[in-house]
């Protein structure tokens, strides 16, 4: 184990079993030694029970909306009851004179949407609200009570504008205009890149063309077969839980923040810069979290106000989001149009592939369609077309494999139709088109758990209650964030503890950092103190775009091992050993003969300090990465994954029901399968959902979202969940200490195009927009009565 | 939530001696927030406390009802007939033996009412007596015609989930599940009031469509308590079914719901039959077309299909609502079958 280099190493490489054999890599000096596979490890790759389980089961795990501190205030916000306004007057004098309000502010924090430019020849307008549900002004009270009644006192006085909350509306000429002058960027980018030079007409900004390639024109012509379709995707919001929570705590001496975040060391650099502070003069801390899916990603307008009234009020300020407001304005994935056009030979070669999308994110931009179309399929002409269209409407923030998720639903329909066009089976189209080894792994077990061999013909079934089965496929890329760091620490008593900033947004990330220490130090996963979630330890990654086990594990393994390395140099002396001779091993510090040893105890009581630690950070990925662009970067090969989906479809009423799901995964080297398992299981719930019940419904006459709430907004329940099974592959590819990747927003993609795939599978119809309900159902059935309009 | 006094009743008359106002009276304004000094009763709470979080309705005193017993018992007299007390919870009433035994379509009306947490709350009297679920009506910023205002907004703009039938100048469907059931087996309502005492109105009367007062749902005078529901003794040869239909089958409000309580001779002919859909118009909406074409007639796949086409005649889909028409017609035919198989 502690072999030092030389640098040139041999890891386990490909998919064990089927085809499992070694890579060379050049590794940076102090880089821990290679791993073996999972099978051949003590605690990494097993299922692990939660760290924070019992706490979380018993309530006693501190959530933000938890904190309580010493004379801290209630915040609620004032917002625009209009979906577009100028904002005429402002006036908070009533609302300062209720008894308990310490602070109440006017709120102009507008991050999260698009940035405008002043339109020519206009003077600098008054503050204009641009959705129902826009902040503009806050207010700190003693009770709760207090800052509700508070905030009737806020007279803010609108002058109404035209607005269009309705997609196809806003896109035509002379619709009522969202931005007065030219947008340009700002709002989340996962969807698309927010490019500069975009062309801006009215409400629609694009098309961005950028990642096309070659001539999709020449290509459809040379199909042999040539399959078209539009598909259309709803808006979901991420009905996180724990609604975004914050306790802002100003001080002369600096500003803690107590967040439900996914990021603690982003809000911090975002907060330091908003207020004008150092770095080091600004804390973040989360312990707990009940969700976050990319909506609580940033600090956001809500955080800045909760931090303008602590200062303002000089005392610690609560903020919680209520119900309403998480769905009016937290973020949402954005509604898509998709035309699609694919062509392809006899063979199933694919020679073009057109996709010309427009969508909304509300105010901001990013309602594209990611880069699935562009990256899964060998396709030599590729021509995309996509346009952001703003609609007076909350703001779109990254959600679960933002882009991705809407791009797969359409693309893989349309792959399930060139394959029946084809009389080809969509597993052996798909063998035939995707570069993927892992994938092409994931279909053959997935096939076989599932039994897709027992896939009939379209609307086979001659009852009411039809079933039928269906699968598609995930593109996510291996996602790596480099500012990402941890410190081991070895205690004089043998204690060790890890500490890193990075949180648990509920994925368990703390478990398996207690794994991956364990198995360096050669003790168990609860002797390990895990202290995360708190920006005073060395910066952590974000929880966003599958990367945190692939960014934090390396360096937490580095870490550990570096650390032991110094207990080596302690204990060597009195083990009368090498200290390059000493291994780590069930608790005990032994020669590599096993002929003298101590126990991990004894030996750090050895040291001559209280502590010793190293800190690492993550290192590049073996070999180099695929793409990077500052801290973020991809791994040279994308992560897979399959679904099968089996429904059963009530064509008289129009109700489908999920009744199965497998779901075939990778994620590199599996560190805990029960908690990957328990991603899976969240990620086809989530797309359960989204194919079948969520949609934010707009009021297309007032602006209103009439759904926000859980009662209206429908999300699967208990009795909405399928059976789901999930085929783990083990993926090994010598690309870090710890050669894992991540699980998350793969696992949420192919779930919605299986499910679409399976319901034309059972009625033989196919189905062209989600979600799919009874009204689609029936309409695409063609079993509405005459004359009667379509949903 | 605005501050508001709790008080407890011991008995019926004292509840009736406290002043109150019906919950739909304490709503209605000119526009801007309700009267904040009304007195209201409370059953189990769950509609009363959701209004009040919106914003939509302010108290200042809330009677409790919880505190008496007698309220919150079923008792059959001799002829059979069950007398539920208001303050009965769904799940008392979905566990009921005599009403599982007898009243098959009532027990499941309940017992699929909401969610296993608030049927273990909610009362019958309180599930009669909610308000609607319309989101344009539960919207603090849509004045509409149901509280005081004078747009019902559901006509132009978001009616999914709306009326297909009856929508007369509103287009709510009546909530409950149970009054679906109630109503097709004939039940009444007990209406005490401090001077008069006792008024007994069948179920079918009491609710109030649109055209006959447009801001409340029934015929609840201020004042007035429902006492007890009266459920009419079992006839012979008498079966019923109920179906329901939500876009979830967890806690979801249904898209279609349907009651079939029919009584055959011996000779398998049905004698009487009453066919009653929920969620389809601001009232329960008795199919009277589907009643006709089973009398006379065995209960067979012609039948129901018969029957289900004459229940959906004269439905007046919404821009957005006609998918129900087809639920409606699928599950009045399955209800219709399902009576052949339960007692």
């Amino acid at each position: 184990m502690a072999r030092e280099d030389p640098q040139l190493r041999k890891y386990p490489s490909g998919i064990d079993p089927a085809a499992l054999g070694e890579v060379e890599r050049n590794v940076p000096a102090g880089e821990a030694p290679p791993l073996a596979p999972n099978a051949d490890l003590a605690w990494i790759g097993k299922s692990v029970a939660r760290i924070n389980g019992r706490a979380k089961v018993t309530g006693a795990a501190r959530f933000t909306v938890d904190v309580k501190l010493p004379g801290m205030l209630h915040a609620r916000l004032a917002r625009s009851p209009y979906p577009h306004a100028r904002l005429a007057s402002l006036d908070l004098s009533m609302a300062r004179l209720h008894p308990g309000v310490r602070a109440a502010l006017p709120i102009n924090e507008t991050v999260g949407r698009a940035v405008e430019t002043a339109a020519e020849g206009k003077p600098p307008s008054t503050r204009r609200v641009l959705y129902v549900g826009d902040i503009v002004a806050g207010v700190a009270a003693a009770t709760p009570e207090a800052a509700q009644e508070a905030l009737r006192l806020v007279r803010a006085e609108y002058e109404p504008l035209p607005f269009v909350t309705d997609l196809e509306t806003a896109r035509v000429d002379g619709a009522p205009q969202v931005f007065d002058g030219r947008v340009r960027g700002g709002g989340f980018t996962d969807g698309m890149a927010a490019a500069a030079g975009i062309a801006q007409r009215g409400n629609v900004r694009g098309p961005n063309t950028s990642g096309s390639r070659g001539d999709a024109i020449a290509g459809l012509a040379q199909a042999d077969v040539v399959v078209e379709g539009e598909f259309r995707t709803q808006v979901q919001t991420h009905c996180c839980l724990e609604t975004h929570a914050v306790v802002a705590d100003w001080r002369a001496d600096g500003l803690t923040v107590y967040m439900s975040t996914q990021y603690t060391a982003g809000v911090r650099s975002e907060l330091a810069h908003a207020f004008g502070l150092p770095l080091s003069a600004v804390r973040v801390v989360v312990d707990a979290m009940g969700g976050g899916f990319g909506s609580k990603s940033g600090a956001g307008n809500y955080v800045r106000a909760a931090v303008a009234l602590s200062r303002e009020a000089r005392a610690p300020v609560r903020l919680v989001l209520d119900r309403r407001e998480e769905h009016l304005d937290s973020g949402n994935r954005p509604a898509t149009v998709q035309r699609l056009r694919v062509g392809a030979r006899r063979d199933g070669t694919l020679t073009a592939i057109a996709l010309d999308t427009y969508g909304t994110a509300g105010v901001t931009l990013g309602a594209g369609v990611g880069n699935f179309a562009q990256s899964i399929y060998d396709c030599a002409n590729f021509a995309i077309a996509q346009s952001d269209v703003f609609i007076n409407a909350g703001p779109a923030s990254a959600m679960r494999a933002p882009g991705n998720v809407q791009g797969a639903y359409a693309l893989e329909q349309m792959i399930d139709e060139l394959a029946e066009k084809l009389s080809m089976d969509p597993l052996a189209l798909r063998d035939r088109i995707d570069p993927s080894a892992v994938r092409r792994e994931e279909r053959r077990a997935g096939a076989e758990r599932f039994g897709w061999s027992r896939r009939r013909a379209p609307g086979f079934d001659s009852g009411p209650v039809k079933r039928g089965i269906g699968m598609a496929q995930s593109y996510w890329g291996a996602n790596v964030h480099t500012n990402a760091s941890c410190e081991v620490r070895i205690l004089r008593d043998g204690s060790v503890e890890l500490l890193s900033s990075v949180q648990d947004i509920g994925t368990g990330i703390g478990t398996v950092l207690a794994q991956v220490v364990a198995e360096e130090l050669g003790l168990r996963p609860e002797e390990i103190a895990i202290r995360i979630g708190d920006t005073d330890f060395p910066a952590g990654p974000p929880s966003y775009g599958s990367l945190t086990t692939a960014s934090i594990t390396p360096p937490a393994r580095n870490a550990a091992h570096r650390a032991l390395r110094k207990l080596f140099d302690a204990v060597a002396p009195a083990l009368d050993a090498a200290p390059e001779s000493l291994v780590a091993r069930a608790g005990r510090i032994a020669t590599a003969d096993n002929a003298r040893s101590v126990s991990f105890r004894e030996a750090a009581a050895h040291l001559r300090t209280e502590s010793i630690g190293a800190v690492a950070s993550r290192s590049d990925d073996y070999g180099g990465f695929g793409r990077k662009m500052g801290d973020m970067a991809s791994a040279k090969s994308a992560l897979g994954g399959v679904q099968f989906a089996q429904v059963a479809v009530d064509v008289e009423t129009g109700i489908v029901r999920v009744e199965r799901i497998v779901a075939a995964q990778d994620c590199g080297r599996p560190m805990n399968p029960r908690q990957i398992e328990s991603q899976v299981h969240g990620g086809v719930l989530m797309g359960v959902s989204y194919a079948l019940y969520e949609e934010r419904i707009l009021d297309r006459h007032t602006g209103h979202v009439l759904n926000a709430d859980l009662e209206h907004y429908k999300i699967a329940r208990s009795r909405e969940t399928p059976e789901i099974e999930m085929v783990l592959l083990e993926n090994y590819q010598g690309t870090s200490a710890t050669d894992a990747y991540g699980i998350a927003e793969p696992s949420n993609i192919a779930t919605a195009p299986a499910i679409a795939n399976a319901v034309y599978n059972a009625i033989g119809v196919r189905v062209h927009r989600l979600p799919m309900t009874p009204s689609t159902i029936l309409a695409a059935l063609g079993r509405m009565p005459a004359g009667s309009a379509l949903p | 939530m605005k501050r508001f006094e709790l008080i407890s009743a011991a008995d019926v008359p004292a509840a009736a001696q406290a002043r109150s106002v019906t919950v739909a009276d304490a709503m209605r304004t000119k526009g801007g927030r309700p009267a904040t000094d009304a007195v209201v009763l409370k059953a189990g709470g769950i509609d009363l406390l959701d209004l009040m979080k919106e914003g939509l309705l302010e108290p200042g005193r809330i009677v409790n009802l919880r505190d008496i017993p007698e309220l919150a018992r079923i008792s059959e007299e001799p002829d059979g007939t069950l007398r539920i007390g208001s303050m009965v919870t769904l799940a008392q009433l979905a566990a009921d033996p005599a009403v599982r035994a007898r009243h098959a379509a009532l027990a499941d009306a309940a017992g699929r009412s909401a969610s296993p947490q608030i049927r273990h709350v909610a009362t019958i009297g309180g599930n009669l007596l909610q308000r609607p679920r319309c989101w344009y009506f539960r919207s603090l910023h849509h004045h509409c015609a149901r509280k005081g205002g004078t747009t019902c907004f559901a006509f132009a703009g978001e009616n999914q989930h709306h009326a297909i039938f009856g929508h007369d100048g509103c287009a709510i469907v009546h909530p409950s599940t149970a009054a679906t059931a109630l109503v097709a087996f004939n039940a009444s309502v007990e209406l005490f009031a401090a001077k008069r005492g006792t008024r007994v109105v069948a179920l079918e009367k009491f609710f109030l469509g649109p055209s006959q007062d447009l801001s409340r749902e029934n015929d609840l005078k201020s004042g007035e308590i429902l006492t007890a529901v009266v459920l009419p003794p079992a006839r012979p040869g008498m079966r019923s079914a109920h179906l329901r239909q939500g876009e979830l089958e967890s806690f979801d409000w249904p898209i279609a719901d349907v009651a079939v309580v029919i009584e055959v001779e011996p000779n398998g002919v049905c004698r009487r039959a009453s066919v009653v859909l929920g969620a389809a118009a601001p009232v329960p909406y008795r199919a009277k077309g589907a009643e006709a074409a089973l009398v006379g007639k065995r209960i067979s796949e012609d039948a129901a299909r018969g029957a289900a086409v004459a229940a959906i005649a004269g439905a007046a889909p919404l821009g957005k609502n006609a998918y129900k028409v087809p639920v409606f017609e699928a599950l009045v035919r399955r209800a219709i079958l399902d009576t052949a198989r339960t007692a």
